[in-house]
């Protein structure tokens, strides 16, 4: 489990991180702890995994061209299909999901026709259909997720 | 979704983001150093982003999987358009509820025009959450499918600069 302090650096700065010179100092001040902690545990929780990055979720569309993409693998081709894909740099997310189809992967792109032909390429390069599911509008996007540390549902977690 | 035009600089500095700020005390400043900014361009230019909402947020990044919550289902409805939007606005009150998107339908074989995502501690708890959304009156009796995520082949931040030809054009097996 995370200590006190990890839990409230994964929870309190998912959104409105500090947009000042010095961001780890204030964040270090409202923790009691020094700068160069907060910098070290932040370090110590990306290279276990919790945290992917501190920076910026963008609304698609944005800065490129992106779609969910799916595609349904005959199951003994499933890894390496799925290697292939994760291979490429445009590809981000990469799920095996449980259904006919059962890979599903995110592309992103400087813009549309980058995106098209990095699919066409896919679709050669596996010898399958791929399904693309550009996004048409979005009701609520990763706004940040409260990890409930404190309720009991997680505590019964392994 | 409609691309959204952002000013070239705008742009560099959201691509030199991608990777996520420095762990160094002045992180601001390295990253403008990168791209011939000052620090307080720097800080102006991600004010304006996320003013405008083309930044929708900005800090941790977290890995859910990692942090415990080791289920993750994208529950995907069959709703009429007519009624989409109060069935979006629905789910997206939802604490459990993560994502919630518009996607066309790939007619006959995906009649899904909604998707949402749903985390939780265990499969177990995400298919009750399941099972009390689809009771909720804008959900009732629309087919829905759930999918659960087995394997996890690849997840890092998105990347929308150019990448290296040698990968784009790599040779087609």
């Amino acid at each position: 489990m995370y200590s006190h302090l990890e839990q409230r650096l994964l929870n309190e700065w998912q959104r409105e991180f500090p947009l000042e010179p010095k961001p780890y100092a204030l964040m270090a001040e409202k923790l009691g702890m020094s700068e160069s902690d907060v910098i070290g545990m932040l370090n110590e929780l990306k290279e276990q995994g919790a945290i992917s990055r501190i920076g910026a979720v963008v609304k698609p569309g944005s800065i490129g061209a992106s779609t969910l993409a799916a595609m349904a693998v005959p199951q003994q081709q499933l890894e390496k299909v799925a290697d292939r894909i994760s291979a490429y740099p445009e590809v981000n997310h990469n799920y095996e999901r449980d259904h006919r189809f059962n890979l599903w992967f995110v592309v992103t792109a400087p813009d549309e026709d980058a995106l098209t032909r990095v699919l066409d390429t896919i679709e050669h390069e596996c010898e399958l259909p791929v399904m693309s599911l550009p996004m048409i509008d979005s009701y609520h996007i990763d706004l940040g997720f409260d990890l409930r540390f404190s309720s009991p549902v997680l505590e019964v977690q392994a | 979704m409609k691309p959204v035009q952002i000013e070239n600089e705008d742009r560099r500095l959201l691509l030199q983001l991608e990777p996520g700020l420095p762990l160094v005390p002045r992180p601001y400043a390295e990253v403008g150093a990168a791209l011939g900014m000052t620090e307080d361009e720097v800080l102006s230019r991600l004010g304006r982003l996320i003013a405008s909402g083309v930044i929708r947020r900005f800090g941790v990044v977290v890995r859910h999987h990692e942090v415990g919550y080791k289920a993750n289902a994208m529950v995907v409805w069959d709703v009429p358009d007519d009624r989409l939007a109060t069935a979006a606005s629905h789910l997206s009150a939802k604490p459990c509820v993560t994502l919630c998107y518009q996607r066309p339908r790939r007619l006959p074989e995906w009649p899904y025009n909604l998707f949402s995502m749903i985390h939780g501690t265990s499969e177990a708890t995400v298919r009750q959450q399941i099972a009390a959304l689809g009771e909720e009156s804008p959900l009732v009796e629309i087919d829905h499918d759930v999918l659960f995520s087995r394997r996890r082949f690849k997840q890092k931040g998105a990347h929308y600069g150019p990448c290296r030809p040698s990968l784009v054009n790599r040779e087609v097996a």
